[in-house]
């Protein structure tokens, strides 16, 4: 699986809100999108399903998202919105196995091969004993882990997340970074978030954004430099070493 | 058993009871099985086609209602409080008045269908049940306005009083041939409706994470409007106006049906045809001069059920 975006830019009612942006990812890397509110993360992310029109090329496995049916694209790249949505208190396995949908199955009627989908992505967001409560019942941690394990239930190879780990506490956020890095085992994952550490920490490749346009672009040292955090946050701010892990620190 | 199963089962039985009680009662208790000839007549030419009709027209309002709330996401929604009633029966009217009645199904069908595409497009992206209510309720005036105008310059003037009352809603008198009509409408919207029940499953997730997940949401959009225009048009055209049966159905349901939008529509189905039996039992039962209307009965209890759905919607912050 990969993605490749080529001098991508997407127009929204009269405004650039992604500009010429390009990007590359290969199977088994993790890439995060960061930079601050209105950069353009969501629309690139949408853009790269064709979700969005935009101009430039763009491929997902090989072929053109615009020009892939609805099917076609979501065996390839499962996607969680920003703003995930239950309309309707479903259940949580219900939710969850709205994920097999491309695979032809419905919630209430799986086969052995979409069951064994469903509980292993509810496994790895720890939902199982929680599988048949409703989804207005759940805390907002817990919703958020559902609709991350409906996009797992996809089993795309290409995981496109849009802050997978916004309202989770830090434990839960770094279980999250986890599931991305085994998904990356197999497949491939582009997210975005505005937790500087998770995404320096988890990913392989950062893409720094601001008012559209890429500001840095590379692994997590090389991208996140004061200046280009000042450059894109218009703040100082830094990475820095404890015991192994990675504290970020603004000023 | 599933939920949706158990609801079924039981609103089957429900239905079936409620016909036959439909048979046996009204100003004079029958026995629908009593053998003399004027019995026979009264409850076998009268009394049967009535309740069928009234069944059907209720469960077609009924499937349209959740297949529309399925769509639009939205608890509110059903083909009278979104105009598609309204519209059928401006298109019914239409006919009547300029003596093309036999065009009057397919008039209802068609003013339905503009109506739910209408209200589909404008409401896709309203921002909460009540925008999506007002975008109804003004497509619903707007009918009624026109059906005053389609009214005020037929030519044919002496049937007013006809359509007046047929617009008010009510299934007196109908014959098998009127409930058959509707009958075959009905199944037609049915399989579109279901044809469209994965998609409307889907958009629980919401517009833009029902297309990620693969559902082919203009595909699902055409086949509810169709079918929810098939039902409504039909319904309307046999029954006039009947409002509030597709909000209160599915409503009804979703304790034991759940809230899966796929899994309850046949039960919103039966559950709209029993209902509507129901009510038409009590409309013969109640000791007035003139009958009371149906469609009249169906807005006094309906009225006061929306109110209380929006209500509760509303302080569950469901309209921001």
């Amino acid at each position: 699986m990969s993605l490749s975006l080529s001098s991508v830019s997407v127009t929204l009612s009269a405004r650039r809100v992604v500009n010429n942006v390009s990007l590359e990812i290969a199977q088994g890397r993790v890439v995060a999108l960061l930079g601050p509110n209105g950069a353009g993360k969501t629309s690139l992310m949408r853009a790269a399903l064709g979700l969005l029109p935009f101009e430039g090329r763009a491929s997902l496995d090989g072929a053109d998202p615009r020009k892939l049916s609805d099917r076609e694209r979501a065996l390839r790249a499962a996607y969680l919105p920003q703003r995930p949505q239950s309309i309707w208190p479903v259940s949580v396995e219900t939710l969850v196995a709205l994920g097999r949908f491309a695979h032809g199955a419905a919630p209430d009627r799986l086969k052995p091969r979409d069951q064994a989908a469903v509980d292993a992505a509810l496994e790895a967001c720890a939902l199982n004993a929680m599988r048949a409560r409703r989804m207005d019942e759940l805390s907002g941690g817990e919703k958020a882990r559902a609709h991350l394990a409906r996009a797992l239930a996809q089993q795309a190879p290409l995981l496109i997340l849009d802050e997978p780990t916004a309202g989770l506490d830090p434990a839960q956020a770094l279980a999250v970074a986890d599931i991305l890095r085994a998904h990356a085992l197999t497949g491939a994952v582009l997210f975005s978030t505005h937790d500087v550490a998770l995404a320096a920490r988890v990913a392989d490749a950062i893409v720094l954004m601001r008012d559209g346009s890429v500001v840095a672009q590379g692994a997590p040292r090389e991208a996140l430099t004061p200046q280009t955090l000042r450059d894109a946050y218009g703040r100082e701010g830094r990475l820095q070493d404890v015991d192994g892990d990675v504290a970020f620190i603004f000023r | 058993m599933s939920g949706s199963v158990r609801a079924s089962f039981a609103l089957v039985v429900f239905s079936v009871a409620a016909l036959t009680a439909a048979l046996w009662l009204g100003p004079v208790a029958l026995d629908p099985f009593a053998q003399d000839a004027a019995t026979r007549t009264i409850v076998w030419e009268i009394r049967f086609p009535r309740a069928l009709t009234a069944w059907i027209v209720g469960a077609a309002l009924g499937l349209s209602g959740a297949a529309l709330q399925g769509l639009l996401r939205n608890p509110l929604a059903d083909s009278g409080v979104l105009g598609l009633s309204g519209f059928a029966a401006l298109g019914a009217v239409i006919a009547f008045a300029f003596g093309f009645a036999f065009l009057a199904p397919l008039m209802a069908i068609a003013f339905a269908g503009i109506a739910a595409l209408v209200v589909t497009t404008l409401g896709w992206r309203a921002r909460g049940p009540a925008s999506l209510a007002l975008i109804g309720v003004g497509l619903s005036s707007f009918a009624g306005g026109l059906i005053a105008l389609a009214l005020n310059l037929a030519p044919n003037p002496g049937a007013l009083a006809d359509l007046v009352n047929w617009t008010l809603g009510s299934v007196e008198g109908r014959s098998l041939d009127e409930a058959m009509l509707a009958g075959a409408l009905l199944v037609a919207g049915a399989v579109l409706i279901l044809f469209a029940a994965r998609g409307l499953q889907a958009l629980t997730l919401g517009e833009e994470a029902a297309a990620a997940i693969g559902a082919n949401l203009g595909h699902t959009r055409a086949l509810v409007i169709l079918g929810a225009a098939a039902c409504t048009g039909g319904a309307t055209a046999v029954g006039g106006i009947i409002g509030f049966v597709g909000v209160a159905a599915p409503h009804l349901v979703r304790a034991i049906a759940g809230h899966d939008p796929a899994r309850l529509l046949i039960p919103s189905a039966l559950a709209g045809g029993a209902l509507l039996v129901c009510a038409d039992i009590v409309v013969r039962l109640l000791p007035t001069d003139t009958e009371l209307k149906l469609g009249v009965a169906a807005a006094l209890i309906g009225g006061p059920v929306f109110a209380l759905i929006a209500a509760r919607l509303a302080s569950r912050g469901g309209d921001s």
